[in-house]
């Protein structure tokens, strides 16, 4: 057992004990912070594989945007606990029953004879993964990806304000 | 670093399953909403080590593309969810059943 080994079986507990939370914690508020453990946790994993870019635009994208975003609509709804009664008796049994499945199909697709082996850490240089090389890609060969991607945030920006404003005009109407 | 891919593979299915879990189990819009996040995650972490396995930077670039669309897609998703809220006055999904306002 390396240490690189111990470090990423103590990532992978964080990460898997934070979505064990997020999942069973009655507050929403709840969630949303151990998603954001989860997903730190994630990005630390990233930089131990090479991947310094990504790890940063993890944090700063998700963990930071997208996880704010959340936790102001849960707070702007005051949703934090609005999981009252219950419908379907047979919907936890049946998704745990689901999940349970998928995850072993999953296992035996993974470690079973289809698997990829135990692949040792290839050799890889210092720059593989750093945001020079990764920029390089993008502004080379993916750059109308890249900015096709500039568009699809702007649509999105402009819907999202379409729905979520106020309706002036059927309020004033009749 | 020393990690086999086999192991990254397992967590990544790992939280992908306990991803789907949160899908079918909570009837809370948003901790949903998080939960298909979670699985996003997982994807990305599985396409991580493959890019470090076959030394090849296009995964990177890959990921960098999935969370750009997940951004677009959190924006439209909660301002749905508001949206919902201000016509329901809930967002517990078994409520939401119809389309019409």
């Amino acid at each position: 057992m390396t240490t690189d080994l111990w470090v990423f079986l103590g990532l992978a507990l964080i990460a898997v004990a934070s979505a064990v939370s997020m999942l069973v914690s009655r507050n929403a508020v709840y969630s949303a912070l151990f998603l954001v453990l989860n997903f730190v946790a994630v990005a630390v994993l990233y930089l131990l594989l090479n991947a310094a870019f990504i790890a940063l635009v993890q944090v700063t994208v998700y963990a930071g945007a997208i996880m704010v975003l959340f936790l102001f609509v849960i707070m702007l709804l005051g949703a934090e606990r609005l999981e009252t009664g219950r419908a379907l008796r047979w919907q936890q049994p049946a998704a745990a029953v689901l999940g349970a499945a998928l995850l072993a199909e999953m296992g035996w697709v993974f470690f079973g004879g289809a698997g990829t082996g135990s692949v040792p850490a290839a050799l890889l240089g210092g720059a593989f993964g750093s945001p020079a090389a990764v920029g390089r890609l993008l502004f080379s060969d993916y750059l109308l990806p890249f900015e096709v991607t500039s568009i699809l945030l702007l649509a999105a920006m402009v819907g999202a304000i379409v729905l979520a404003r106020e309706d002036r005009r059927r309020r004033e109407g009749p | 670093m020393n990690i086999p891919t086999d192991y990254l593979l397992g967590l990544s299915g790992i939280l992908f399953g306990l991803g789907i879990l949160g899908v079918l189990m909570r009837r809370n819009a948003i901790v949903v909403f998080m939960s298909v996040e979670l699985m996003l995650n997982a994807a990305n972490l599985a396409l991580i080590a493959f890019a470090r396995q076959a030394q090849d930077l296009i995964g990177h670039v890959l990921v960098f593309f999935v969370i750009a669309v997940a951004a677009a897609e959190v924006s439209v998703g909660l301002a749905l969810i508001v949206t919902i809220f201000k016509t329901k006055h809930s967002i517990d999904i078994d409520q939401v059943s119809g389309l019409r306002g």
